[in-house]
C-alpha cells in the first residue's frame, strides 16, 4: 500500500474498529458454540462468521481493499483451486464405501470393505 | 542496489506493486493450497467416518478462544508497527512489533499447555483420526507461528538497521511480514470453529 503518512494516520481508528468487530464476532462464535446446534446449522453459522472475520482481516489489515488488480487475479485463481482441492474428493462418487457417497447410499447387502480407521 | 534488483521499494510498472509484495502474495497463495489440502483431508476423514466427536467434547474451547483473541490482537499490533514506520515513529514500531512477538509466544505457551493436557490424558496423534487431524492442523499452524516469530524478531532487532539506510525499503519489509502474519491469523480464524466447535 503506497499510502501517504496522512492517509495512514486516518486509518488508525479503522484498524482498532476492525479489532473491536473481530472481538465481537469471536464472542458470537463461542456463544453460538454453547448452543450445540445440529451439525448442518453449526457448519453454516460457523462458516458465515469465519468468512466475515476473514474478510475484515483480509480487507483492512492486509489492505486488500484498494489493492492493485494483479493481486485480485492471484487471489481469484487461488480461491478457484482452493475450492477444487476442498470439494473434489468430497464430490467423487465412492461406490464401495460403507457409508456410501453424498449422492447414493451404500448398495444393499454390500459387504463392508476394511472399516474406517476410527479407533479409540 | 535498486539498479541491480529493480522494484524493491518502488512499484513495478506492470504489476503496480513492489516485487517483495507480489512475491509475498504468491507465497500466501501457495500456503492457502497447503492448508486447503489439509482441510480437504479433514472433511474427507470426517465424512467417511462412522462416528466423530464434536470438538467441544474433546478440546478446551476456552483456551482456544483466548488464543483467538491473542492472535487477533497481534494482527492489530503488527499493523500498528507498520503504521508507526509510515509516521516515522521508530520507537513505536519497536513497541508494537515487540507486542506482536509477545502475543505469539503467549499463543504458543497456551498451545503447549493444551498439548500437554492431551498427552496427559493419553491422547496422541495416533489415538484416533480426530486427534490426528487436530494435532496435524494445529501443529502445522504452530510451526507457522514459530516461523513468524523468527522473522519478526529479526526485523525488530538486527534487521531494523535498514531503517537508517533505506526507510522505504524497511517499511516494505514490515508490510510483507504483516501480510504473512495476517494470513497465519486467518488460518486460525477458520481452524478454531471447524476443529473446536463443530
Amino acid at each position: 500500500m503506497s499510502a501517504s503518512a496522512e492517509e495512514v494516520k486516518k486509518h488508525i481508528g479503522l484498524y482498532w474498529g476492525v479489532f473491536g468487530a473481530l472481538l465481537v464476532l469471536t464472542a458470537v462464535t463461542v456463544g453460538v458454540g454453547f448452543y450445540h446446534l445440529p451439525m448442518h446449522y453449526a457448519i453454516i453459522v460457523c462458516l458465515v462468521i469465519a468468512l466475515t472475520k476473514g474478510s475484515l482481516v483480509a480487507g483492512y489489515f492486509m489492505h486488500l481493499i484498494g489493492e492493485k488488480k494483479v493481486i485480485y487475479w492471484v487471489l481469484a485463481l487461488t480461491v478457484f483451486f482452493f475450492f477444487l482441492v476442498l470439494l473434489l474428493p468430497v464430490i467423487t462418487v465412492q461406490e464401495d464405501s460403507v457409508a456410501g457417497s453424498m449422492w447414493s447410499p451404500a448398495p444393499a447387502g454390500a459387504v463392508p470393505a476394511e472399516a474406517p480407521a476410527t479407533h479409540e | 542496489m535498486d539498479e541491480l534488483i529493480p522494484y524493491i521499494y518502488k512499484p513495478h510498472p506492470v504489476t503496480g506493486i513492489t516485487n517483495g509484495k507480489f512475491g509475498t502474495w504468491l507465497f500466501l497463495a501457495s500456503e492457502v493450497m497447503l492448508f486447503g489440502a489439509l482441510f480437504s483431508a479433514y472433511i474427507m476423514l470426517r465424512l467417511g467416518s462412522e462416528s466423530w466427536p464434536r470438538g467441544y467434547q474433546e478440546l478446551h474451547v476456552a483456551w482456544a478462544a483466548f488464543n483467538t483473541v491473542v492472535l487477533i490482537f497481534s494482527s492489530v499490533t503488527i499493523v500498528m508497527s507498520w503504521v508507526s514506520l509510515k509516521l516515522n515513529q521508530f520507537g513505536k514500531f519497536r513497541l508494537y512489533m515487540g507486542l506482536t512477538i509477545l502475543c505469539s509466544i503467549v499463543f504458543l505457551v497456551v498451545k503447549g499447555i493444551e498439548y500437554s493436557d492431551k498427552f496427559h490424558h493419553e491422547h496422541f496423534p495416533w489415538t484416533s483420526n480426530f486427534f490426528a487431524v487436530y494435532f496435524t492442523l494445529t501443529g502445522l499452524h504452530a510451526l507457522h507461528i514459530i516461523g513468524g516469530i523468527v522473522v519478526n524478531a529479526y526485523l525488530m532487532f538486527p534487521g531494523s538497521k535498514l531503517w537508517k539506510e533505506n526507510p522505504e525499503q524497511f517499511t516494505g519489509r514490515i508490510e510483507c511480514a504483516g501480510l504473512y502474519w495476517h494470513f497465519v491469523d486467518l488460518v486460525w480464524i477458520f481452524l478454531f470453529p471447524t476443529i473446536y466447535l463443530l
